[in-house]
């Protein structure tokens, strides 16, 4: 079988893909065959309708200015954190910590990627090929194939601090492809942070399989960078018993994707995502898309999509989520809540939730609505001598607060609320 | 302090007049009181004071020392110095009722040009007036009004009403709701607040409220007017014998 993608001219292909070790050649050489079988997204694709995919598949990116953020300190900054650093998709090693830590097995992709037998191997391309169902991403196929770059960890113990992935662009024209493994072995705990401004268009992807036992939290802040064009996803694969979570944060970025697939695989797991988003389309575009699916296959497990997006001056939101319910997924405990706060009338959001559930013995729910600012609340805080201005942005952090209560950490919690409350004051000037 | 004159409101989205006329003057360090049957205009005359939407002045005028009210905003009305304790305190999830009373108290000497007080202080102060009025550090700590009691609610208005020390203060039927020891309590924390410096405009059905916070001056509102003015005797007389007998004495 030929694995040479037919493209079409001025579209990304994955034919001239990265040199790495066998298995990994192996995987990126089966991701090409794939993505040619499933062509690029196209605007007619049912999940692709509200966000044009064209400059996320243009051969070229649209190249975006390295966002200056004057001094101020990079989020997470006073975390005690383990820090890998990658510089326009680039593995820094001199701008990062030693790869180690108690409990911890952390390499490159690329090393990992060029030993005969590694655990990434059962991991790499294979969590994401999995996450093809129920709905294709192929821009994460095209991922498997084409990634330059990434870690693979692995954690057999509780690390005491976390690792913190950090992101730096200096390059505006780079076109930056990621591709990260992590394994939290049973009743291993993780927490892994990420921020910064990546590339000009970023694609990444993180596979994450979570054993018996075991706890991953994940805490993501996007912004301020205004040019960026991103798609993340993330493939995770979550046991018995074990603890998956994962909070985003995004300010500004002209179009950022964040797709997750979780697969819940084993009795009594947890899996919580939740997003809480600012977008002000007054001197950028902004358009923001959560996209989630969520399979329960196993019994008595819980599941939560808490997603808050406040939009003005034609900033747009989109929410795709569904939970699929397998039919021996009893007892299963699923809510997707998606909520929008237009502070405008030119802002929009569009959402898309869905619940397919084959098993009958399950509670899931699902809430989505688009409002505008409570009038009432506004004026009883005015009348307290608050102005309008301070007023509206107590009220938008007090929107976002259910989902910034997903992160378990308090002090990383209060980290993004903070940043959240500094950037609205900034705004305010 | 206060003064109203002929003050005439409709609604703004239909043509429903409310105030017809109102004349008021509540001078300083006084309380005055309004009474009047459901649907006179008492709590229209407390929320237009205020700045709530959804009303329009079509006449008269209402000044806070000397300062016209009604072209202000509602955070510069409170900034002057006037105070609407709710009828129905609001609920807003999601933001601690400590962060409110900070950037409300904080808000207001911004606008009066005196420094912000410092985190320590604050603390200080809102622990010393909340322990006055029973309030205790887990209201603090909640969203503002979400899942207090009725009373609960009114306290925390009247804890609002002394960290902001405002000149002017509304009490908007501040005793629906309440059970006798929580009107005891609420009214000691206005009585506590009361001063040469500082009037109160008491509107409330009832006259228990008034056993409490004794008034210098009680006046009637029936179909959007002052129809009449007096003593504290007047609000016994109404409390004896309702609103029939007045008004059948105002229409003769």
């Amino acid at each position: 079988m030929s694995t040479a993608v037919k493209t079409q001219a001025g579209q990304i292909s994955a034919d001239a893909r990265p040199a790495s070790g066998a298995w990994a050649a192996e995987a990126r050489t089966d991701a090409a065959s794939r993505l040619a079988a499933m062509g690029l997204p196209t605007r007619r694709d049912e999940y692709w309708k509200w966000t044009r995919p064209d400059s996320l598949i243009s051969a070229a990116p649209a190249t975006a200015e390295v966002f200056d953020n004057q001094g101020e300190p990079l989020v997470f900054h006073e975390i005690d954190r383990l820090k890998l650093v990658f510089v326009d998709g680039v593995f820094d090693a001199d701008a990062s910590d030693d790869l180690e830590g108690e409990g911890l097995e952390i390499e490159r992709l690329s090393t990992a990627s060029e030993k005969d037998i590694h655990w990434a191997k059962d991991l790499y391309g294979v969590l994401e090929t999995a996450g093809q169902t129920p709905v294709q991403s192929p821009l994460a196929v095209y991922n498997s194939a084409m990634a330059t770059d990434g870690v693979v960890v692995r954690v057999t113990g509780k690390p005491t601090r976390p690792v913190s992935l950090i992101y730096r662009h200096e390059d505006s024209a780079s076109d930056v492809i990621l591709h990260h493994v992590i394994k939290v072995e049973e009743g291993a705990t993780l927490t892994l942070l990420e921020n910064g401004a990546a590339a000009a268009r970023f694609n990444q992807v993180t596979e994450v399989d979570v054993a018996k036992g075991a706890e991953f939290h994940h805490v993501r802040a996007q912004g301020r960078d205004h040019d960026r064009q991103a798609i993340t996803h993330i493939f995770a694969r979550v046991d018995a018993e074990a603890t998956f979570k994962s909070f985003t944060m995004t300010v500004n970025g002209k179009l950022t994707r964040n797709e997750c697939v979780i697969d819940i695989i084993g009795d009594d797991a947890v899996a919580h995502i939740a997003g809480a988003a600012l977008g002000d389309g007054a001197e950028n575009e902004f358009h923001h898309d959560d996209t989630v699916f969520i399979t329960h296959d196993a019994v008595a497990c819980e599941s939560r999509q808490v997603f808050k997006k406040v939009l003005k001056n034609g900033a747009k939101g989109v929410f795709q989520g569904k939970i699929l319910v397998k039919p021996d997924a009893q007892k299963t405990d699923g809510y997707q809540k998606s909520q929008s706060l237009l502070l405008d009338d030119d802002a929009s959001f569009q959402a898309k939730p869905e619940l397919e559930i084959y098993a009958d013995d399950v509670i899931c729910s699902h809430g989505s609505t688009t409002g505008a600012i409570d009038e009432e609340a506004l004026f009883y805080l005015r009348s307290r001598g608050v102005p309008t201005p301070i007023a509206t942005d107590l009220l938008v952090l007090a929107f976002l607060a259910d989902a910034i209560e997903e992160i378990e950490d308090e002090d990383i919690a209060a980290e993004v609320t903070g940043r959240l409350d500094a950037w609205l004051t900034r705004r305010r000037g | 302090m206060l003064k109203i004159n002929n003050l005439h409101v409709k609604l703004e989205e239909e043509d429903k007049r409310i105030l017809k006329g109102v004349d008021l003057e509540v001078p300083a360090g006084k309380v005055h009181a309004i009474m009047g049957p459901n649907g006179s205009g008492k709590s229209t005359l407390s929320y237009v004071l205020s700045g709530r939407d959804g009303y329009e002045v079509t006449e008269g005028d209402a000044t806070l020392d000397g300062e016209e009210l009604l072209d202000m905003e509602p955070e510069e009305r409170a900034a002057a110095g006037l105070f609407l304790a709710f009828q129905y305190p609001v609920e807003i999830p999601g933001v601690g009722n400590m962060t409110f009373l900070r950037t409300a108290v904080n808000a207001q000497r911004k606008a009066r040009g005196e420094e912000e007080m410092s985190a320590a202080d604050f603390l200080k102060f809102v622990r010393a007036k909340a322990k006055d009025l029973k309030i205790d550090a887990d209201m603090l700590k909640r969203p503002v009004n979400v899942g207090f009691s009725g009373g609960e609610k009114k306290r925390n208005e009247i804890l609002q009403m002394a960290m902001l020390e405002p000149k002017m203060c509304i009490l908007d039927e501040t005793d629906s709701g309440l059970d006798v020891d929580a009107m005891k309590l609420v009214s000691e924390g206005v009585n506590a607040l009361r001063d040469e410096g500082r009037s109160f405009l008491v509107i409330t059905h009832y006259q228990r409220l008034l056993d409490h916070i004794k008034p210098d001056v009680v006046h009637i509102m029936a179909a959007g007017r002052i129809v009449k003015s007096g003593g504290p005797e007047l609000a016994l007389e109404v409390e004896n014998n309702g609103y029939a007998d007045i008004l059948a004495e105002i229409d003769a």
